[in-house]
């Protein structure tokens, strides 16, 4: 029998994001025992690259901007089949949580007045993003962690679950493996939070890291918790494209707020040839324009270049496709050229976007403030994930939250830069003290033993089949073609004959995968990682896929070439993918629930 | 396609030798990416500890020709291709396996440092009032990745072993931020003095110049912690004054 370390917590939060470590922060401040799983040391995760800021209604910049604006950006931005409640709950606490940071130790960029300094973003309708240089990711992370290990947590580094475990309905506990010396960990808890960010690992050019193999959406998915939203992948349209080691890559937002435009092998202004009927009206029609608005006119509309991330990536695939792109198959961006409009223009640039020059400067040779970047796009985000109760972040499992990346909700079909790093303080927040309520009134439930020893057991196959017998596979190999695959046959723009060969494939990778055989030792086994990572990847591709072929629609980050358009029957529903009882998965189609008569005032006001 | 070889340290808990692995190297390339390129395709074991590949995260740490650098930042086109590009772990922490090092002694200490505690708010709404000029040299310490490749080359950690005595340089960048923050109220300078070991620091500056994020480590947090140490806590007039206040 496979030998484990045993835990207790009252709730366990796994991921240590920005999310994750919220979370923890709030369950411990709500007296309870908390736990924190890291899938690498702390203070590494994701949200360490987040570069643009949190998007919040201070009004710091614009006091024109409140909470109704913002809710109404984040529903437009996301077409309407967000969760209208998570998002009037988002505009209403983003201000509150950026005042905590603050309160924390963080330390963002100042007006003049010394209040905190808000920055333009895509499809943000004032100023509106607390920041800090391009790193506020960053110094979120920074604040959260060194706050948080003052609270009494537990932090447990390096660590992956592989499993939930169950007790009827309820989950009671997590199992899963220490990176470092490769032995097993049984956790057992009341409540557990789910903060594991995304799923950018199964495609080939992403902006994520190793970590953000869907561990949990897998999980949760394997629970038998709901995923929702799942065809809702967003592609950022700026990552770097050259040289290829560096390809997906993530260039700021930031740099088009900071006036950067883009341009095609004709050195056109692209973006000015297709701006949505819906955004007519707020954005610039003129050059001259834009460029004032980045300067903080408020007079002025926004260049098109900030328009929503789904539209502005497929303007770019559309240039490259048609002939226009730049030499290593992308797009221009460029900031130097406002050398033209203010003095000493590149200390300015490297004043405003360190991280990009230097990221530049360093990784592919070019100087940004003399040299337009090639740029193309990037896998950065999934809008869907684990479905949750609004208020308090349950999933439809009893006692099993989430927040942030993993879950879904407030974006509906499109994120806006932003708000997802305001996604992560809120709810997560919220998911952390709704989790410590739970356990406070739930005893702990009883973990199935013969349970913990066959989910040990199959953890440790790949090392038996390591002989490399005649048929067996190599963890990276199958990794890397998955990737592949749903690049190809997944990606921007997607087709129904493409998407049922997507699945045919996925089929094959998951008979692949049960002949996958690592060797070595299990200490820090990066290949036998990498084995464990696989069936969570081949879970959400299949449940990308399958509720993308679903919405028979286009509708933000979901594009259809089959169905180009949006179709209103399309826009009353959300997509689901369950676990059948044959452990197929299925998709099922739920209701949004309909808009309260002030919210869609609200809606409708700022529409004008 | 041209190739280069790689000597790269592998064992564990400290026993182990170099390894060499040629593989095809293309445009551009960075450290970290031959090291996954030989991980998926010689050795799928190897143990190496990376995230963000951008330089943002300071996982990748490590020994590289000798020299403390990210892996991830440091391009092939840099580095002399004629011999073998030797890689290893960072000396200054134990070694856990191959290229990966036991870090934790970091976070322990930063534990002991007493956190943040900011005055009273200055407006009603519970919010300060802070201007840019005094918050820019808190924002160049809190770009901090926590590498740790000044804590590995600094010599009191290096070669003198000083880790119960001395928390280094990132430390040091730690407690400045913390000690120039317009809005923290707590004083630190006498565990600086004590348990923090700052006067083994003989200013060599070694840790500057391996910082990633370009922070001026010595000059702008060491030197000034240093003056306030003298300062504050060696100055006999406050001392006396300390000893009336009964701390
Ligand atoms: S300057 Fe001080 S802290 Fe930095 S490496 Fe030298 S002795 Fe160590
Ligand atoms: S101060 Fe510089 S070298 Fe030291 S840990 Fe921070 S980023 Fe790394
Ligand atoms: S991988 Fe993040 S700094 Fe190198």
């Amino acid at each position: 029998m496979p030998e484990y370390q045993k835990f207790e917590h009252d709730v366990l939060v796994v991921g240590a994001g920005g999310a994750g470590l919220r979370a923890a922060i709030e369950a411990s401040a709500g007296g309870v025992t908390v736990g924190l799983v890291c899938k690498s040391l702390l203070g590494k995760a994701h949200t360490v690259m987040a570069e643009g800021g949190i998007a919040a209604a201070l009004g710091t910049v614009n006091s024109a901007d409140n909470w109704k604006v913002h809710f109404a950006d984040t529903m437009r931005g996301g077409q309407y089949v967000n969760n209208w409640r998570m998002a009037e709950l988002h505009a209403k606490e983003a201000p509150t949580c950026v005042r905590e940071l603050e309160a924390w130790g963080a330390v963002f960029d100042r007006t003049r007045e010394g209040d905190i300094l808000q920055r333009n973003f895509g499809g943000h309708r004032y100023p509106r993003l607390a920041h800090v240089g391009d790193r506020t990711g960053l110094e979120m992370i920074r604040t959260l962690q060194d706050h948080g290990i003052h609270q009494g947590i537990d932090v447990h580094m390096e660590c992956t679950v592989l499993s939930l475990l169950k007790d009827g309905d309820r989950v009671v506990g997590a199992f899963g493996y220490d990176r470092q010396r490769g032995g097993f960990l049984l956790f057992e808890a009341k409540a557990i939070v789910l903060a594991t960010g995304g799923v950018g690992r199964s495609y080939k050019i992403t902006s994520n890291s190793w970590e953000y193999t869907g561990d949990g959406h897998a999980l949760a998915y394997n629970a038998g918790a709901d995923l929702m939203d799942m065809e809702f992948v967003q592609f950022h349209p700026t990552g770097m494209i050259w040289p290829p080691s560096v390809a997906g890559i993530l260039v700021t937002e930031g740099v088009r707020g900071e006036g950067g435009v883009l341009r095609n092998s004709k050195s056109r202004r692209f973006m000015f040839d297709d701006i949505p009927e819906a955004y007519r009206h707020q954005t610039a029609d003129n050059e001259e324009e834009g460029w004032r608005y980045c300067q903080g006119d408020k007079q002025a509309r926004r260049p098109p270049e900030l328009l929503t991330r789904d539209h502005v990536a497929r303007c770019i695939v559309r240039e490259i496709k048609e002939g226009r792109g730049s030499p290593h198959g992308g797009v221009f961006l460029d900031i130097s050229w406002i050398k033209e409009k203010i003095p000493n223009a590149p200390e300015h640039i490297k004043k405003k976007l360190p991280s990009m020059y230097h990221q530049f400067k360093q990784l592919a040779d070019v100087d940004i403030t003399t040299t337009a970047m090639e740029v193309g796009p990037t896998m950065h985000y999934i809008m869907g994930g684990i479905r949750v109760h609004p208020e308090t972040q349950m999933s439809t499992v009893t006692g099993l939250f989430a927040a942030g990346e993993c879950g879904c909700g407030l974006h509906g079909a499109n994120r806006l830069g932003g708000n997802s790093l305001s996604d992560l303080l809120v709810f997560g927040k919220r998911a952390g003290k709704f989790a410590a309520a739970f356990a406070k009134e739930h005893s702990a439930g009883t973990i199935n033993t013969d349970q913990v020893d066959s989910i040990a057991r199959s953890a440790l196959e790949p090392f038996e089949r390591g002989t490399r017998s005649t048929d067996a596979q190599g963890p990276y190999q199958i990794q890397h073609e998955l990737q592949v695959k749903m690049q190809e046959l997944v990606g921007i723009v997607r087709t129904e004959p493409e998407m049922l060969k997507a699945l045919e494939e996925i089929g094959k990778f998951q008979k692949r995968m049960r002949s996958v055989a690592v060797q070595g030792n299990r200490e820090y086994n990066s290949g036998w990682h990498t084995a464990l990572d696989l069936p969570n990847l081949l879970t959400v591709s299949e449940a990308i896929t399958r509720s993308a072929l679903e919405r028979r629609e286009s509708r933000g980050g979901h594009f259809r070439e089959d169905y180009p358009n949006k179709d209103k029957a399309f826009g009353e529903f959300n997509i689901i993918a369950r676990r059948g009882p044959g452990g197929e998965m299925k998709v099922v189609r739920q209701n949004i629930p309909p808009l309260p008569a002030e919210l869609k005032q609200i809606i409708e006001e700022q529409q004008k | 396609m041209t190739s280069a070889t790689f000597s790269i340290w592998r064992g564990a808990a400290g026993e182990g030798k170099f390894f060499k692995y040629t593989t095809e190297i293309s445009e551009g390339m960075v450290v970290l990416d031959a090291v996954h390129k030989i991980q998926a395709e010689q050795a799928n074991d190897m143990a190496v500890r990376w995230n963000c590949k951008a330089g943002k995260c300071g996982s990748c740490s490590a020994e590289i020709n000798g020299i403390p650098r990210l892996m991830c930042m440091t391009r092939l086109n840099q580095l002399p291709l004629e011999r073998p590009v030797t890689i290893e772990p960072m000396r200054s922490f134990p070694s856990i396996r191959d290229l990966v090092t036991d870090v934790s002694w970091n976070f322990r200490v930063k534990k002991q440092i007493k956190k943040f505690k900011p005055r009273p708010p200055d407006v009603a709404d519970g919010s300060w009032r802070m201007q840019q000029e005094d918050v820019d040299r808190v924002q160049e310490f809190r770009k901090c990745i926590e590498c740790f490749l000044c804590q590995d080359v600094c010599h009191v950690l290096r070669e003198h072993h000083k880790h119960e005595e001395f928390i280094g340089p990132r430390f040091f960048v730690y407690v400045a931020a913390l000690e120039m923050h317009p809005l923290d109220t707590e004083n630190r300078v006498e565990e600086l003095a004590k348990a923090k070991g700052i006067g083994y620091c003989n200013i060599t500056k070694c840790c500057t110049k391996v910082c990633p994020e370009s922070i001026t480590i010595t000059d702008n947090a060491i030197i000034p912690l240093k003056e306030r140490v003298v300062d504050e806590f060696y100055d006999p007039i406050k001392r006396l004054f300390r000893a009336i206040r009964g701390q």
